[in-house]
Parts: C-alpha cells; sequence; structure tokens
C-alpha cells in the first residue's frame, strides 16, 4: 500500500537521500548558518551577464556539487525535479538544458523543494526512476525585481515583509543507498488554503493555515503526534508566520510543542540582518535543509525529521488585480534508519 | 472541509495581533528631517538661481532640474536605495524621489534592451505620477475657463 | 537672520509634508506608486482652490520641492496658459511650465542606464 490517509504517500520502497549539496549568497553567508554551507558565494552575480543567469548557475552549481558527492555523472541522472520562483521556472530550466538531464518543471512557489521531495521519492518508489535530482533556488535580486520593485528605488519594508534569500539547494535520491542513509519515507500533497489575506507582503501570514493544514493532514494521515518526530522545520514561515502556526495548533488543540518547531526562514539571518520576519524563497528551506538539517541527521543528531515546503501562490497579475494570496504546503518525512 | 480551526475574521484578528507594528516615532522622525533636509538643499539652489539672476519663471525650473540631477546620479552609485529604506517617505516624496523612480527601473532592466527594457520601464512609476498630474490640471484648466467665462 | 529663517520654513514645512506620506506609508496598505499619484493630484486641487500658493509663497522650496509641488506648478501653468490663450491653454499650460523637470528626469534617467549597472542591496 503506497497511500494512507487522504493526502499523504507511504513510501513502499523509501528513496535514499545520497548526497546533498546548498549553496548560499553573501548575506545568507554572514548568517547563523554560515559554516553549515557547502558553498558561499562572494557575490551574487557570479561572473554573469543578468540576475537571471546569475541564477541558473547557481542551480547549475550545486546540482554539480551534488551529483560529484554520489560520484555519478550527467549521463547517470535519469530525472531533476526542480523549480524557483522565475517567470515560467527559467533558473532551473536553464540549468538543465545545459546538464542536459531529463526534466521534470515544478512550481509550488516556495515550497517547490519539498514538492520535488515528495514528488521524487514517489516516482522512485514507484519504480519509474532509479535516481532523481531534486533542487530547488531563489535569488534575491530576480525575485524584486519580479514580484516588487526595482533594486534601486529606495523604498522601506514593513515589518511583517521577508528577504527572499539568494541560495540554492540539490538532493539526490536514489533507490539504492547504504543501512543508515536518510531516507525519504513519507510525504504529504497539501491543499491550496486561502484564508484571504491581502497584503501581499505578509507570506507568513498567507502561508501558515497551508502549513498547518498540511501538517494536521500529515500526522492524522500516518496516525502520529507532533511528539513522534525529533523536529519539525517550516520552510519560510518567519518569526511571525512560526507564531501563527503554533496559535492555529493550539486553537484546533492540536499538540505543536514549540521546542520541536524551527522554521529555515527564521533561522537563516541574524535578526540584526534587517530582514524583517525572516528568509524566504525556493533556496531558503532548500539550502537550510540540504545542510544544517541533513548534517545533524548524519550525525545522528536527528532520526525522524518533517520537512514542510509552503509557498505563496501569488504573482505580480493577482496581486494587481487585488486577488488573496492562497498558501500551500508539501510535507516530507525524512528518517535515519534501516529498512 | 475544512481543517482549519478559525474562520478568516478570527485569523485577520490573529494576524494583526501577531504583527509587530512599524516603529512609528523613529519613521516619522527620519522622514521628517530627511525630507526637510532635501528641501533646505532646493532651497539653496533657489537663491543661487537668485545669484545667477534667473527669474521668477526660471529659477524653479533651474532648482528642478539640479534636484533631479542629484536624485538620478545618487541612483546610479547605489546610494539612494539606502537613503529610501532609512527614510521612507522622507526620501520618496521630494522631487529627487521621483527622478529615483525613474532612473531605478532604467537601470534595472538595461539587459531587456534599450527599447522595451529602459525606455518602457523608465515609466513604470513615473507614468501614472504624470498621467493623472497632467490629467488633474487639464480639468483645473478647463474649470478654470468656464468659471471665469460665467463670472466676467 | 532672514535666510535662516527662510531655511527653517522650508525644513519644517517640507518635513511635515513628507512626514503625511509616511503616515500613509506605515498606516495604510497604499502602494508607493498611488501615494506619489495622490500626492501630485493632492497639489493640483489644493492649487486649484488657492490653498498652496499660499504655502509656497510662505514655505518656499519647503513646498515646492515635495511632489505636492509638481502638482503645483502643473496646475499654475494650467491657469495661467488659460489667461493667455484661451481653453487650450488648459492643454498646454501644465507641461510647459514642468518641462524641465519631466526632461530632466528623462534625459538624466536615461544617462544613468548607460553609465550606471545594477546592483545588489547589502
Amino acid at each position: 500500500m503506497n497511500r494512507v490517509g487522504e493526502q499523504t504517500f507511504l513510501y513502499e520502497h523509501p528513496p535514499a537521500i545520497v548526497s546533498h549539496a546548498s549553496i548560499v549568497g553573501p548575506k545568507e553567508g554572514r548568517g547563523p548558518l554560515a559554516s553549515w554551507f557547502d558553498t558561499v558565494l562572494e557575490d551574487d552575480i557570479l561572473g554573469q551577464k543578468s540576475w537571471e543567469l546569475a541564477e541558473m548557475e547557481m542551480v547549475r552549481r550545486c546540482a554539480k556539487n551534488a551529483m560529484n558527492q554520489a560520484q555519478l555523472s550527467d549521463e547517470d541522472v535519469q530525472a531533476m525535479l526542480g523549480g524557483d520562483l522565475n517567470n515560467q521556472i527559467i533558473a532551473s530550466s536553464f540549468a538543465a538544458r545545459t546538464l542536459g538531464i531529463p526534466f521534470i518543471g515544478l512550481y509550488g512557489a516556495c515550497s517547490t523543494f519539498v514538492q520535488a521531495l515528495v514528488m521524487g521519492a514517489a516516482l522512485i518508489s514507484g519504480g519509474f526512476l532509479e535516481n532523481a535530482l531534486c533542487v530547488a533556488s531563489s535569488h534575491f535580486c530576480t525575485a524584486e525585481r519580479q514580484f516588487r520593485f526595482p533594486l534601486e528605488l529606495g523604498t522601506q519594508k514593513p515589518p511583517q515583509a521577508s528577504r527572499t534569500a539568494t541560495a540554492c539547494g540539490a538532493s539526490l535520491l536514489a533507490a539504492q543507498g547504504n543501512d543508515n542513509a536518510l531516507r525519504v519515507t513519507s510525504g504529504t500533497v497539501g491543499r491550496v488554503i486561502d484564508l484571504n489575506i491581502t497584503d501581499a507582503n505578509h507570506m507568513g501570514a498567507a502561508m501558515a493555515p497551508a502549513v498547518f493544514d498540511t501538517v494536521a493532514a500529515h500526522l492524522s494521515d500516518t496516525g502520529r503526534r507532533a511528539e513522534d518526530y525529533d523536529l519539525i522545520a517550516t520552510g519560510d514561515l518567519g518569526w511571525i508566520g512560526r507564531d501563527l502556526l503554533l496559535a492555529l495548533a493550539d486553537a484546533a488543540g492540536i499538540d505543536l510543542p514549540p521546542e520541536k518547531l524551527i522554521d529555515c526562514g527564521a533561522s537563516l539571518y541574524y535578526q540584526e540582518q534587517d530582514t524583517h520576519a525572516g528568509g524566504s524563497g525556493c533556496g531558503c528551506v532548500a539550502s537550510v535543509s540540504c545542510s544544517w538539517l541533513m548534517k545533524r541527521m548524519e550525525a545522528g543528531e536527528l532520526n525522524r525529521l518533517l520537512l514542510v515546503g509552503s509557498g505563496a501562490m501569488l504573482s505580480p497579475t493577482s496581486s494587481q488585480q487585488g486577488q488573496s494570496v492562497p498558501g500551500i504546503a508539501y510535507a516530507a518525512c525524512i528518517e535515519r534508519s534501516k529498512v | 472541509m475544512s481543517r482549519q480551526p478559525l474562520t478568516p475574521d478570527e485569523y485577520h484578528e490573529l494576524v494583526s495581533k501577531l504583527t509587530p507594528p512599524s516603529r512609528m516615532l523613529r519613521g516619522y522622525w527620519r522622514a521628517f528631517w530627511v525630507g526637510g533636509l532635501i528641501c533646505c538643499i532646493g532651497q539653496a539652489l533657489t537663491l543661487w538661481a537668485q545669484q545667477l539672476n534667473l527669474g521668477e519663471v526660471t529659477a524653479p525650473m533651474f532648482t528642478t532640474s539640479c534636484l533631479i540631477f542629484l536624485g538620478t546620479t545618487l541612483t546610479g552609485i547605489g546610494v539612494y536605495d539606502r537613503i529610501g529604506k532609512y527614510a521612507g517617505a522622507g526620501s520618496a516624496i521630494p522631487v529627487t524621489g521621483f527622478a529615483n523612480s525613474v532612473a531605478a527601473p532604467a537601470i534595472e532592466f538595461q539587459r531587456e534592451g534599450a527599447v522595451m527594457g529602459v525606455g518602457a520601464r523608465l515609466f513604470t512609476l513615473a507614468g501614472p505620477v504624470l498621467a493623472y498630474g497632467i490629467g488633474a490640471s487639464v480639468i483645473v484648466g478647463v474649470v478654470y475657463w468656464l468659471v471665469r467665462g460665467w463670472v466676467l | 537672520m532672514n535666510t535662516l529663517w527662510m531655511f527653517l520654513k522650508a525644513f519644517v514645512v517640507g518635513g511635515l509634508i513628507c512626514d503625511i506620506g509616511q503616515l500613509l506609508i506605515m498606516r495604510t496598505k497604499l502602494t508607493n506608486a498611488r501615494i506619489l499619484v495622490l500626492f501630485v493630484v493632492s497639489g493640483v486641487v489644493l492649487t486649484a482652490v488657492g490653498v498652496y500658493k499660499p504655502l509656497a509663497d510662505f514655505a518656499g522650496a519647503g513646498a515646492t520641492v515635495p511632489l505636492t509641488g509638481f502638482g503645483y506648478s502643473l496646475a499654475m501653468g494650467a491657469i495661467e496658459a488659460v489667461n493667455r490663450y484661451g481653453l487650450i491653454g488648459a492643454f498646454v499650460g501644465g507641461i510647459t511650465r514642468t518641462a524641465a523637470g519631466i526632461t530632466a528626469a528623462v534625459v538624466f534617467g536615461l544617462i544613468n542606464a548607460l553609465v550606471f549597472k545594477p546592483h545588489a542591496k547589502p
């Protein structure tokens, strides 16, 4: 049986995470997690002609790093699943053009990395692939000019705004793996939830109900409680969104111990770095989980992690037309144990 | 079927309770002194224009052009966005902010080409200002013409 | 003394006008573009009802440098041109009086795009 409850895949053959790589921009490289990342870039442009090409190059380098660690070449990898925040996910597809790996483009806004893990694990568990490269990226400069204002415009951000992280994370999943490898054991596909938040700056508020919905679905589908996990890591709710999630769980009578809940976006920067509510963007949850979280799991500090990526499904068009901001969340359970 | 424990209204209340407010006093003070300072630079330029014996009509044009040059140049060297982050409306409302809103997209979109990049994007923010400003001035002119004709 | 008083008036009035904008930024969800439009149109309207000219006479650059001052120039230009040319003046005056500012913004904006490169925010 590959499916439990209403929304959850329970992988019959849980794929192993055979390698993972992370790459972040200079600002993220001055944050509290700096020493955990594989690569910290010296500038945001990477010698490219545009921010979009720089993001593409970041994806390419990160994917290469993950493949090198697993000693696989471009030809060995059977599929690349990934996306980013650019229109028509050009950073990922242009990187896939260079790499020449069969490409499945995904869009789940900032939840894309976890979406890729859930989908990649399903394809491997189902026997369609032997391995899959899951990748997601975001770049502060590409996101600002697409969703907000030109970089040179002097504007102030409200306290609830977040900063799109310049970051990329890649994990290589494979059907085979050694005995104590990390494995993706289950995945929950979220529903698009909208509680009518219209402030496009307030991503945390837009996404918290979706994260709550997916976490509640995952726990009820698997018959587990929050205590069964060593850690629940949300993607980019930020400081305010994390508080909202705790309040929602409390109101629903779901026991979610605050000490078990961390948020990647809230962990990426120091408060003094003036990033307001924290980090966001596809690269945020991707880079933090592919470094800090997975390395801690491999060191034996954590055995069972629930990684919840969340995305705000807005576009400049929907915002300008006055639509509210719906959210979505995907959850992947990662375990370090013999299968 | 929804798992949400709160209705949208209850949730909005929770959101406003948990969202920290902007730091109001600090915001007003910064906008005040930076905005005031930019106006003083304008005043100094006006005095200079008088020394140059520019007339009543040309002196303000000289002042405005100098301020706009200042605004675009500070935008180009990457200073104006930092001033804007500090001062908010203090640097957005003066005419230097208008210059910033023209220069910023022009620089940002040069990679999209000279015509549809720089040329078109130049007016992303200034366009609405000009459209409604000029539109309003025409209405005022027409109404003034009607009232003048009617009164006399 | 007179000069100092002139600068003080410009500083205080200009600062207060900017604070009205700051209030809109912090208290409302209005976007920057809407606030700028609101200021220019307010300048036009306040001039038309005869409020802005006394303020500009009093505060000098404190009233003419903020975007409401751009609206003031547009409206004054339109009114003066109607006095000179009749109805067609309404279509001439606004842009004529603000031509230097608009042209400066366009030309310096274009030069900027030629000279400078985009850079990331720290």
